[in-house]
């Protein structure tokens, strides 16, 4: 055992890894999110933390409602927003290269960004706490392991919006028509399949998982800025990218494996030492990028920009 | 006389500036089989994506039973009655045979005789129904063929588009390919059929057009079949 073997070890202990399954199931949720657009629209929205930063705000500014109402709203301010992105940018950028897309959604990111300061900052300072959802902040103990309830929502929550996910493309005519989409746009297309129906549907699920990560997150961090989720999607975005962007599952995959990850290794780093994580991670990364390229968990090697 | 099926009138498409087809018109009487011949680049596969709506048209109107197809998606235009089985086939690999077949349901007008349909595709096709509950990557080409016109014939159209259906198959399976055609003769639809070999294809088709540099350049009938190859031949030089 070395020097630095024995203290890292130590602190990877049963509450390590409970905090990291839920950080990989958040990041789950969110990859399944970035994913679904990109199956069907081959864009990689960058602006998808800003759907969540939104619902964030809604769930601030709604705090002195019933909580339940305050859901709702988030859902229903994120999905709005989503289709409103969706309309308003991706349709007319369709026929464009991945590039021009990809740099136009940094520059909804940046755009939302600003109009969220510019709301936040009318009261003179910048940050709104969300307070009305902290009492699943709480920690229950199992078995001398304290867990946050929102750990078990959020491990729920993906487990069951992933298995409803599931059921929806595997089992009904819709889903079938969306991974249809997924393969080959063009040629489903000329089957038939109406290309505004299932873009529609992607990206209203999309918003709904983003405004689903909003709640877990908002109960998490009960003080929203208007950088709110920005970090976690860029760990997210990379997630899915290491684990195979071009499949939902593959996706998804690297979505937890990089939230798992993540915990761990912020787990077993000294307190004093947390800002060398994003180091540690995107150093393994680079590994998985080396050994791997067409992703973590992509059977085969398949390009990741095959496309029309 | 009645309008065309399929007619297409003065149709120009370019990309990037560089012309593709130019003033092509072609009319398809209702349940004729016309053929469309040439060398690659000829505009051939462009021509059938300007009538599915693929590709915008710079000039020119295309028009199913009288009725112009001008801005409709390609979506629209497989619901209006044309169907295109494309070049490659475009299977859906990673879906099960019966799956792709389902898919084809989508573009159809109503949901009525859907199952009729299936059946008779069904008995055209015995190779679908036996594997209906396989991936569809694991057919053979020849078979994944069949499935591609299987699943365009699902959707009930009045008019069918094939691009190089005999592409890359075996001798062998090209028969069982053309055999099919004549069969969906048979049933009335119209057909419009890219095609690279040409002999079978003047033998086989009412009428076929030979394309270059995008216009038509001679027009042939099955009693020209024999001379096929010397009247591309002097007309491509």
């Amino acid at each position: 055992m070395n020097a630095l073997g024995a203290p890292v070890l130590a602190t990877i202990n049963a509450q390590v890894v409970v905090d990291a399954i839920g950080l990989g199931a958040t990041y789950a949720l969110m990859a399944v999110g970035i994913g679904l657009v990109f199956g069907i629209l081959r864009l990689v929205n960058f602006a998808y933390g800003q759907l969540i930063m939104a619902g964030a705000y809604t769930l601030a500014y709604t705090s002195s409602w019933p909580v339940a109402w305050s859901i709702v709203a988030c859902f229903g301010v994120v999905i709005a927003l989503s289709l409103l992105m969706e309309r308003a940018v991706f349709r007319p950028l369709r026929e464009q290269s991945p590039t021009v897309m990809l740099v136009t959604t940094f520059a909804i990111s940046f755009v939302l960004q600003s109009i969220a300061l510019l709301i936040d900052i009318r009261d003179g300072q910048i940050g709104e706490p969300a307070p009305s959802l902290t009492s699943l902040n709480v920690p229950i103990s199992i078995d001398g392991v304290d867990v946050r309830k929102v750990t078990i929502v959020a491990v729920l929550v993906a487990i069951g919006a992933l298995g409803a996910l599931a059921l929806l493309l595997g089992r009904t005519e819709i889903g079938l028509r969306t991974r249809a989409a997924a393969a080959d746009f063009r040629t489903a297309r000329l089957l038939g399949v109406k290309a505004n129906q299932v873009i529609g549907l992607a990206v209203v699920l999309s918003g709904a998982l983003a405004a689903t990560v909003a709640v877990i997150l908002t109960v998490q961090t009960p003080f929203v800025t208007p950088d709110f989720a920005l970090h976690d999607t860029i760990i997210v975005l990379v997630g899915v990218v290491v684990g195979g962007i071009d499949r939902l599952w593959t996706a998804t995959l690297g979505g937890f494996a990089i939230g798992f990850v993540s915990g761990i290794v912020n787990g077993a780093l000294p307190t004093d030492s947390t800002v060398y994580l994003p180091s540690v991670v995107f150093a393994l990364v680079i590994l998985v990028l080396l050994l791997r390229p067409a992703g973590l968990f992509v059977r085969g090697r398949t390009s990741v920009v095959d496309r029309v | 006389m009645s309008p065309a099926m399929l007619e297409i009138d003065g149709l120009d498409v370019s990309y990037g500036g560089i012309a593709a087809v130019r003033g092509l018109s072609i009319e398809v009487g209702k349940g004729e089989i016309v053929g469309l011949i040439g060398p690659n680049g000829a505009g051939k596969s462009t021509t059938l994506h300007a009538v599915m709506g693929l590709v915008a048209t710079r000039h020119g109107e295309i028009r199913l039973a009288g009725t112009s197809l001008r801005g409709r998606a390609p979506e629209e235009v497989t619901r209006s009655g044309i169907s295109l089985v494309p070049e490659g086939r475009r299977i859906f690999a990673d879906l099960t045979v019966e799956e792709n077949l389902r898919l084809g349901l989508s573009g159809r007008r109503s949901r009525e005789g859907a199952a009729e349909d299936i059946e008779a595709v069904y008995a055209l096709f015995p190779i679908v129904k036996d594997f209906r509950r396989r991936r569809a990557g694991v057919l053979s080409g020849g078979q994944q063929q069949q499935l591609a016109i299987a699943r365009a014939l699902v959707a009930g159209p009045d008019v069918l588009l094939l691009d190089e259906p005999s592409l890359g198959l075996a001798p062998k399976i090209v028969d069982v390919v053309f055999e099919t055609l004549a069969e969906i003769r048979r049933r009335g639809i119209t057909v419009l059929l890219v095609e690279q070999r040409a002999q079978r294809t003047v033998a086989f088709a009412d009428r076929t057009y030979l394309m270059a540099n995008g216009e038509i350049r001679l027009t042939m009938t099955p009693a020209d079949a024999a001379d096929t190859d010397t009247m591309v031949a002097a007309y491509l030089s």
